[in-house]
């Protein structure tokens, strides 16, 4: 095993833990520490995968900006530990059921993905995933889209004030 | 070198995760929590095949989706204000207005 391995049996075992744990926390503040923690650690995974600024890109938008905001409203809310339901419900079985067989289906189409990774020159693989290169991607063939997203920020913006103001 | 199927199967596991915490959470807060679990399985797809075939599409298609969660956030954050303020509760089975 080297080191790779080791570290991405790692990543993965703590992103699916905290993933879980977001899903059975009894306070939304626990689960929103959870969720920060899988988000560290999906970011690790990133790296493994050379994506070193997507990584960066996680930890900064995902884990900061967008886990305070949540942080923020869930505060704001002031809300108690939810009510203890009945263990077993016919919704809570049909929910685990569906996402189980979604996950055998998933599992058998990835079984069949041929491992073959492009071997990519050296001069390539030091490109690779850089700012640079994305930066010239989005900034020539997807300018379009680039500037469709900036519109979509602002729109939300300005809604997400419209929606949360108590009169307009 | 770990196999890109191993990627993969992590992407999976993490999208079922969050589809079941959409199904059976009650508390609106963390089904979008679960929401966000579901784009970053996603965004892990999306970069595992990147990396298989050795172009930066795939990090480009992240960087949106990113984009885009930010942009879910901030508007579902502010409709659980709004029904927050005008119900007391964010328990979706409360919220049944909509319903027919």
């Amino acid at each position: 095993m080297n080191i790779e391995q080791v570290l991405f049996g790692a990543f993965a075992f703590l992103t699916l833990l905290s993933a879980a744990l977001v899903i059975f926390a009894k306070s939304p503040v626990s689960a929103a520490m959870a969720l920060v923690s899988t988000f560290f650690f999906l970011a690790g995974i990133y790296v493994l995968l050379w994506a070193h600024t997507v990584a960066a890109l996680q930890v900064l938008v995902y884990a900061g900006a967008i886990m305070v905001l949540f942080l923020f409203v869930i505060m704001l809310l002031n809300l108690g530990e939810e009510a203890p339901g009945p263990r077993l419900t016919l919704g809570r079985i049909a929910g685990g059921a569906a996402a189980t067989g979604l996950l055998v289906v998933l599992s058998m189409a990835i079984a069949k993905v041929p491992n073959r990774v492009t071997t990519l020159s050296e001069s390539a693989a030091h490109e690779f995933g850089t700012m640079k290169t994305i930066g010239t991607a989005i900034f020539t063939q997807w300018l379009l889209p680039f500037e469709a997203v900036s519109l979509l920020l602002l729109v939300a913006m300005v809604g997400a004030v419209v929606v949360a103001k108590s009169r307009i | 070198m770990v196999p890109i199927n191993y990627y993969l199967f992590l992407a999976a596991a993490l999208f079922c995760l969050g589809m079941f915490g959409v199904l059976v959470r009650r508390n609106a807060l963390i089904v979008f929590m679960c929401v966000e679990l579901m784009l970053n399985a996603a965004n892990l797809t999306f970069l595992a095949f990147a990396r298989m075939r050795g172009d930066s599409i795939g990090h480009v298609s992240a960087f949106f989706v990113i984009a885009v969660a930010a942009a879910e956030a901030s508007i579902g954050l502010a409709i659980v204000i709004a029904v927050f303020r005008s119900r007391g509760s964010v328990n979706i089975e409360d919220i049944k207005t909509m319903k027919h």
